[in-house]
């Protein structure tokens, strides 16, 4: 899997580290020979935000970028359209380093390429939704008012606004107002978007039903996503490449739900040891080799792509079964109802304060 | 002997202090009179009375060192020494204020009544789409006009047109480049800040010098100083005040420095910016008053008159008519504030 993806990287980030104080080049050196975040703090009173994070993000994926708030992931998405500038590093788009572009190659890079929603919408307040959302082709100076608002009410449409378009930020719930930032991100027709905590400052059910927008919207437009998030169910949901990131540094990056089977770091066992793991597990990630002697009838019930949740509820609490489990209609493996079980409970973890949650 | 003597001696400050002859014939200050009127020539001082080491007391130990007085008498001497040249630059310059206030005053004081009330209303409607606020402007008119103040207030109204535009021209630009450039606010806060609270007066001083009071320039000029930092302060504000998110979300897409300004900056720190309009229209009305005493016309002079004359009943009317004035010109203000607060409610 990894051969074929290394051919499409839309974004790479390399060796980027990012130190905040007066004067970051002087102790960039101590930090490289790895002087840690406290240390930095205490001898040379500089914050280290960054280090060492190197990120190959996949055309046509949803890469999430998973911390705590201050572990820095807010300044990496920033870094990737130079809103912030990084200490060293590099940030490939398409093969061109940002950080070496002109401010007026910048401009257009992020008019065309790179388009962004923000955690708190960030719309403006004296726009209708229609201007707001027209607003990336407008910077652009294409077209004439005409095209540029079809275009923008195509995307409120898609998005799920129709009929608000002449109404004001400030008369929408804060879900229709995040529905407007991801018009105006899908206006600009940038192939990538960059969501810096897109869906934080919702509530929990709109939350649910903006993720599933995002979704479906990239089932059909397959952009570059790059997203923001501290929550880990909203992470594993949307992930096709999971970041964790902790204090200014990868703990792990992969598959998620190689992440979720096998954490390589007491921080991550803590932190997956609460979610639903049978709504978030897959089949295909705890099925074994195919055996011959399967009844390959009427028991192979399984799609290569369900959930845990769906196979308990299918299988109706027995767990002495085993299933054929299918994949394009053509068998691929194996799943023991006992295997399935056992991948529900946490790996047993080292830190007892894992155990004790 | 005086205090200093000695110190001055220690210092080996005596041939220094001596090279210069003390004039005989400068006038005297008010101790050493008091010190002549009581027959001592010298007054001896007890070892808690030191006195502080000022220009004065520094004087009677050494004849170099200049009093306080030589120092004012040389700020005037440097100002009047300076007057001509600044004046050969700034007349000109300032010329076409005078031409403005002039115009205005003639504009608005030979247009026939029956044409300014109907067209003051029809504007205090365009800006405020309030009714009661155009009742109050009209019934302030006719008050006005019933009691024969029109003219005058038609004068001040003028002139407080003519200065705000000026000080919006002006000031907006200025409060602009203080928000994009820290250096140059550090620069602007003092004078600010100085142009705020020097006594009007004190304004007025320098200026009579400079130009001459019978030109309308110089109330125009005094005006403008002092009304303009409200407007200045607060577009600086304002636009620093706007929300961070949305500077960084129009970063994001890549508008430049100008749609940035035009389209984000600006409109979201209007509110701020017409609240500064208004406290700067406030603060030329209160001006105004003192700048009669430079022959600013309008309803001033009533209240210059009725000090002068102390004509108690002629100096309350006016007074009063100032106040409804005041109260016509922020409600219409205030009301065309709101109208822009309600669009962009947030």
């Amino acid at each position: 899997m990894t051969d074929n993806i290394s051919n499409n990287i839309k974004i790479s980030v390399k060796s980027l580290y990012k130190i905040f104080g007066p004067k970051p080049q002087s102790v960039l050196q101590a930090v490289k020979d790895g002087m840690g975040k406290p240390e930095l703090m205490e001898k040379h009173n500089h914050v280290l935000a960054l280090q060492d994070i190197n990120i190959d993000m996949v055309d046509g994926e949803i890469t999430v970028i998973m911390g705590l708030s201050g572990s820095g992931k807010s300044t990496i998405i920033r870094h990737l359209n130079r809103l912030i500038e990084p200490t060293t590093g590099e940030v490939l788009v398409d093969g061109i380093d940002v950080l070496k572009l002109s401010a007026e190659e910048l401009r257009i890079m992020r008019q065309t390429k790179l388009s962004m929603v923000f955690q708190k919408f960030a719309l403006l307040p004296h726009k209708t939704v229609l201007e707001n959302a027209g607003t990336p082709l407008r910077i652009r100076g294409v077209g004439d008012e005409e095209s540029i608002n079809a275009e923008a009410q195509k995307w409120i449409d898609r998005v799920g606004l129709s009929g608000n378009e002449n109404q004001y930020p400030h008369q929408l719930s804060g879900g229709m107002q995040q529905r407007v930032g991801i018009a105006r991100a899908l206006t600009s027709n940038s192939e990538v978007m960059l969501m810096d905590e897109a869906f934080s400052a919702l509530d929990p059910l709109i939350r649910t039903v903006m993720q599933d927008l995002l979704l479906e919207l990239q089932k059909d437009l397959h952009k570059t996503i790059v997203f923001i998030t501290h929550d880990l169910d909203e992470a594993l949901k949307l992930a096709d490449h999971l970041v964790i990131l902790k204090d200014g540094a990868i703990i792990q990056q992969g598959e998620p739900q190689d992440i979720l089977l096998n954490p390589n770091d007491p921080y991550i066992e803590d932190f997956v040891s609460d979610i639903n793991r049978a709504r978030v597990l897959k089949v295909r990630s705890i099925m074994s080799e195919i055996e011959h002697d399967l009844p390959s009838n009427e028991e192979n019930c399984c799609d290569f792509d369900d959930t845990l949740e769906d196979v308990i509820a299918h299988s109706e609490g027995e767990i002495l079964k085993s299933y054929v489990v299918m994949q394009d209609g053509k068998p691929v493996g194996a799943l023991h109802m006992k295997d399935l079980v056992k991948a529900l409970v946490p790996r047993v973890s080292s830190t007892p304060s894992a155990k004790a949650s | 002997m005086a205090f200093y003597d000695p110190i001055i001696n220690v210092l080996g400050l005596r041939e220094w202090c001596d090279s210069t002859v003390v004039k005989s014939d400068t006038p005297k200050s008010m101790a050493e009179l008091l010190a002549d009127a009581a027959g001592k020539d010298s007054v001896e001082t007890a070892w808690y009375d030191i006195p502080f080491p000022s220009l004065d007391n520094l004087n009677q130990s050494c004849g170099a060192i200049d009093r306080t007085r030589d120092m004012t008498s040389g700020v005037e001497a440097v100002f009047l020494d300076i007057k001509d040249p600044l004046k050969t630059v700034l007349d000109p310059l300032t010329q076409p204020l005078s031409w403005l206030l002039d115009g205005s005053l003639y504009l608005f004081t030979h247009t026939p009544w029956w044409v300014l009330i109907p067209l003051v209303l029809f504007l205090s409607f365009k800006v405020t789409r309030s009714w009661p606020t155009v009742i109050l402007v009209a019934a302030t008119f006719f008050f006005f006009a019933f009691i024969d103040h029109y003219t005058y207030a038609v004068e001040t109204l003028s002139i407080i047109f003519v200065c705000t535009v000026l000080c919006i021209l002006f000031g907006i630009p200025i409060g602009i480049l203080m928000s994009k450039n820290d250096w140059f606010q550090k620069i602007n806060i003092p004078i600010l800040d100085m142009l705020q609270t020097l006594p009007s007066f004190v304004y007025l001083i320098p200026l009579i010098f400079l130009f001459s009071v019978t030109e309308s320039k110089l109330y125009g000029i005094a005006i403008m100083l002092y009304a303009i930092v409200p407007v200045i302060r607060l577009t600086d504000l304002g636009i620093r005040l706007v929300d961070k998110d949305i500077i960084e979300a129009a970063d994001a897409f890549g508008m430049s420095k100008k749609q940035k300004l035009f389209g984000v900056e600006i409109p979201l720190a209007l509110p701020t910016i017409m609240a500064g309009i208004n406290q700067t229209i406030m603060m030329a009305l209160s001006i105004l008053v003192i700048a009669s005493l430079v022959s600013a016309p309008g309803l001033g002079t009533l209240v210059l008159r009725g000090i002068r004359n102390l004509e108690l009943g002629v100096g309350l009317i006016s007074g009063f008519c100032i106040v409804l004035l005041a109260i016509m010109l922020d409600r219409v203000s205030k009301k065309a504030l709101s109208r822009i607060n309600a669009a962009q409610d947030h």
